[in-house]
């Protein structure tokens, strides 16, 4: 497995008071984000989404709160929606991560593609993680009901649900179109 | 699309401007320094002060977008506006994101804090445009020796009389040797439009939904500290004592600083934690032991701010009068058929932006480099001009997007408090804020207390009108700003009007902006509602009758009575207003002149199973000349929602003297569940002064009130709506 290198997270404490000898290190975390493996060796307690943007600099998963509330940072677990900032590395390592970057890298996941037609974008950064809801939610309803739709805890400063509701409307058809 | 081009590649051309403000094309010397201009528009041939546009051989064509897109979609709208004056086919463009381009001398991209509606940023980009455009065809002309006027100009090809075609792409370079007239080559008449008007979607829209594009927050820089900023959480507080031991323990933590309390910055007093990650930042903030030093009064609440407000109105004392026409206590005196009195309680409310504000800025001797999202780039600027004696032309700003603004990033207190940081730790700094330090330290909307009363004559019109308020002033100076002046509907409506106000005092710093007019309308118009429903008449036909009074003039304080009485008119044909609804259903209605712009809501909700549900949303808005209709429709549907959202859920409150919000938890933003299930939006054909669609947000929230009261007969006076309707219902 190759190391990241570029984990700022496993780096030698520096500076200040702290210099004294770091405690016993945790064990590296093993963990696999869009297909790569990595590892963690950090605090075990740090949030994914922290490791995937600090660390991985995989920054399509935004940070908009600090405790589960907005959905910004979703990502997939294991093909399930999670909220990345409030998983910690020791629960997250040993499964498989899908972040934004990971869907459709090459051609556009139908959701992609119907958030594109929907226009459901205005700041656009809430969509990464509106975008990771409607995939998770199509796979387990793929005709979704209101109370299926309303269901969804992502929020939307901008107000763009009008939007959304038109582009998940629009990925169920599309996925639909594919499967036949 | 966004431009991702060969820097190495030669062949482009650059518009730029000169001193006397005329955009010029021109070749300028490979080695000049030009602090400002992105890679990407420059190539290695020319230079210019500030090019807006680069053309290649193969005709493809990059667009530099010059205002900082932070969701109202100048990314797409301003580009559309130089190709449309340039005859582009829009399929050809890229656009680029420019950086700032001021410094110490003119700008060469104008006025970058520009939204889409300034109409001095329009024409500026319609002649930037239309220059390059006569160039091209003075170019061509050169080529077949024909004259200028015979040719024409379509989809990025000039076009002779006998149907030979060159490309702009062929023709760029000669172009760029063609000096400009000194007057201004003629602009489009919008008839010619082909671009302009139609509607065109997010131009990097694919960048946003794989991830791929980079907001503020997503910069790093190279060999940047991580900073998080613990700040005192009472309003003008200052630092007593603080321990950062164990603050300085956590793996990965770098530096402590108490940062240099100056009165000249914005930023609060606050000790900043250096890290190599964003959680060991946050890790070690949160072990820093601080004592905070409050500043004189620490009992302020947002219950004794209100009843300050309630003490103030039943008080002898008039307050400040605002505006005073025909009798006063005429509503008193005079037998009326009907005279009501009501109250309207609205607290603090938070920007809230999604991405919460962060700065990435690197400073050295010569010069620094800002990337931050930021709609006063030339206050930025200042700041760190200021802040650092640096000269301005030697400071860069890129401009990321930015997830969302509603005003926030007009401030720049954030990048002020990055460069604190930075030179206090000699490094590169990204500083970032939590979604707490952002509700705890923003600028709010003021809160307050309308007291409304008015009586109806024996036609049931209005007769007389009071409206009293009691807030916080945003500026000490001119309290009523905003809040309400004397042009506040219903003023040159009714023969008898007397408004005045009563300041409130508070530590917490506040900010003007479309919301203001929310809070305004919010009692007025729920008002207008309660005088519908008391004296039986339509609530439609109530506005109306003021509004087309055949006495009064077209336009009235700021209202024009035609447009405001059509979107009114339309809003109800098209939410089918005369059909009473049954199943618990209910509709209301609502309109607003602000901003330039006319606007009307409704909606049609109802309580089922203890739930608020919003089954249609409508909005009919006249915001002048539009050029991107798609957008256009996001952003009223955005603004109807954020009217929406604030009026349901949000308050910012007070307590012992510090806020109380500290999350999402405290403060939501809009879910799917809560949003209408149908959102219509129209807007009217108009070849007016664009508007800022941000205005519409200030009827929703009324309209939203006056249909709650509908289904359920409860009238909700106290914001944040939703709990005040479930402890009433
Ligand atoms: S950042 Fe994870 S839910 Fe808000
Ligand atoms: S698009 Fe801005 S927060 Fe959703």
């Amino acid at each position: 497995m190759p190391k990241d290198t570029r984990n700022p997270a496993a780096a030698p404490p520096a500076g200040g008071s702290g210099a004294a000898p770091a405690p016993h290190l945790p064990a590296a975390l093993p963990i696999s984000v869009n297909g790569k493996p990595y590892f963690h060796e950090g605090d075990p307690a740090m949030p994914l989404l922290w490791f995937l943007r600090d660390s991985l600099r995989l920054t399509g998963s935004k940070y908009g709160c600090d405790n589960g509330q907005c959905g910004a940072c979703n990502v997939l677990l294991d093909g399930k929606a999670v909220r990345a900032c409030s998983l910690p590395m020791s629960a997250a390592a040993n499964h498989a991560v899908t972040t934004i970057e990971g869907i459709g890298a090459t051609n556009l996941h139908p959701v992609q593609q119907a958030w594109i037609e929907a226009d459901a974008i205005q700041c656009g950064y809430c969509q990464s993680g509106q975008i990771i809801a409607a995939i998770d939610l199509l796979k387990r309803k793929p005709r979704p009901a209101e109370d299926d739709i309303a269901a969804i805890g992502n929020v939307c400063r901008c107000g763009s649900q009008p939007q959304i509701r038109r582009a998940i409307a629009r990925a169920a058809e599309l996925l639909q179109g594919g499967k036949k | 699309m966004t431009a991702s081009f060969d820097a190495g590649r030669r062949h482009f051309l650059a518009v730029s401007l000169t001193g006397t403000g005329a955009l010029l094309l021109a070749p300028v010397l490979r080695a000049a320094p030009l602090p400002n201009v992105p890679a990407e528009l420059l190539g290695e041939d020319f230079t210019g002060l500030g090019p807006f546009l680069r053309i290649e051989r193969d005709n493809r064509i990059v667009i530099g977008a010059p205002a900082c897109e932070v969701g109202q979609g100048v990314f797409t709208d301003l580009p559309m506006i130089i190709a449309e004056e340039l005859d582009l086919d829009w399929s050809q463009v890229r656009v680029l994101q420019l950086p700032y381009g001021g410094g110490d001398g003119a700008n060469p991209y104008g006025r970058q804090g520009a939204d889409a509606a300034d109409a001095a940023a329009r024409t500026f980009l319609r002649h930037a445009g239309a220059n390059a455009r006569w160039l091209l065809l003075q170019a061509a002309a050169r080529e077949w020796n024909l004259p200028a006027e015979s040719l024409r100009t379509q989809a990025g090809e000039v076009i002779a009389s006998d149907g030979r075609k060159l490309s702009y792409g062929a023709l760029a370079r000669s172009a760029a040797s063609i000096t400009l007239p000194a007057a201004p080559p003629a602009l489009k008449s919008t008839a010619a439009y082909t671009i302009i008007g139609k509607p065109i979607a997010t131009a990097d829209a694919r960048e946003i939904v794989t991830g791929a594009c980079r907001y503020g927050i997503d910069h790093y820089g190279a060999g940047a500290l991580l900073a998080v900023i613990a700040r005192c959480p009472l309003p003008g507080g200052s630092l007593l004592r603080m321990d950062d031991s164990k603050a300085r323990k956590v793996s990965g933590v770098v530096d402590v600083i108490e940062l240099p309390h100056s009165t000249d910055a914005p930023a609060v007093a606050g000790i900043a934690v250096l890290a190599r990650h964003s959680w060991a930042a946050l890790q070690g903030r949160a072990l820093l032991e601080i004592q905070w030093q409050p500043a004189a009064d620490t009992s302020e609440s947002s219950s004794a701010l209100i009843a300050a407000a309630h003490a103030a109105l039943d008080g002898k004392d008039g307050g400040i009068p605002v505006r005073s026409d025909g009798e006063p206590l005429r509503i008193r005196k005079q037998p009326a058929r009907h005279r009501i009195e009501s109250r309207y309680e609205l607290p603090f409310l938070a920007h809230a932006v999604m991405e919460p504000p962060n700065a990435l800025i690197e400073i050295n001797q010569d010069g620094a480099r800002l990337v931050a999202a930021v709609q006063d780039p030339d206050g930025a600027s200042q700041w760190i001009a200021r802040l650092t004696g640096l000269r301005r032309q030697n400071i860069r700003i890129e401009l990321p997007r930015g997830g969302g603004s509603f005003g926030r990033r007009l401030d720049n207190d954030y990048v002020a408090e990055a460069v604190v940081v930075a030179k206090a730790a000699g490094k590169p700094v990204k500083l970032m804020w939590t979604r707490s330090d952002d509700l705890q330290h923003d600028r709010y909307r003021p809160l307050g207390v309308h007291a409304l009363a008015a009586s109806l004559d024996r036609h049931n019109r209005i007769s007389a009108w009071s409206h009293r308020c009691a807030a916080t002033p945003v500026d000490a100076r001119t309290p009523n700003a905003g809040l309400l002046e004397a042009t506040a509907f219903p003023a040159g409506f009714v023969a008898h009007l007397q408004q005045s106000f009563h300041p409130l005092s508070t530590h917490l710093p506040l900010a003007a902006g479309a919301w203001l007019d929310a809070f305004r309308t919010f009692a007025i118009e729920s008002f207008i509602d309660e005088l519908a429903v008391v004296s039986r008449q339509d609530a439609v036909k109530l506005r109306l009758t003021m509004l087309e009074d055949a006495k009064a003039p077209a336009t009235v304080n700021g209202v024009e009575c035609t447009r405001l009485a059509h979107v009114l008119r339309r809003c109800a044909a098209r939410i089918d207003w005369r059909t009473p609804r049954t199943d618990g259903r209910g509709l209301g209605i609502a309109c607003h002149a602000g901003g330039g712009g006319s606007f009307a809501h409704a909606f049609e909700v109802a309580v089922e199973g203890g739930q608020l549900r919003i089954h249609r949303a409508v909005c009919v808005a006249d915001i002048g000349t539009v050029i991107n209709p798609r957008n256009a429709q996001e952003q009223i549907a955005g603004a109807t929602l954020d009217g929406l959202a604030a009026t349901l859920q949000q308050a910012i409150t007070l307590k012992d003297g510090r806020i109380q919000q500290r999350g999402l938890q405290d403060y939501p933003l809009l879910r799917l569940g809560l949003s209408p299930r149908s959102t219509e939006i129209e807007i009217i054909d108009s070849t007016d002064d664009a508007v800022d669609p941000a205005f519409a947000s200030a009827s929703a929230g009324p309209a939203l009130a006056n249909a709650v009261y509908a289904a359920t007969t409860v009238r909700v006076r106290k914001l944040p709506l939703l709990p005040e309707l479930m402890r009433l219902l």
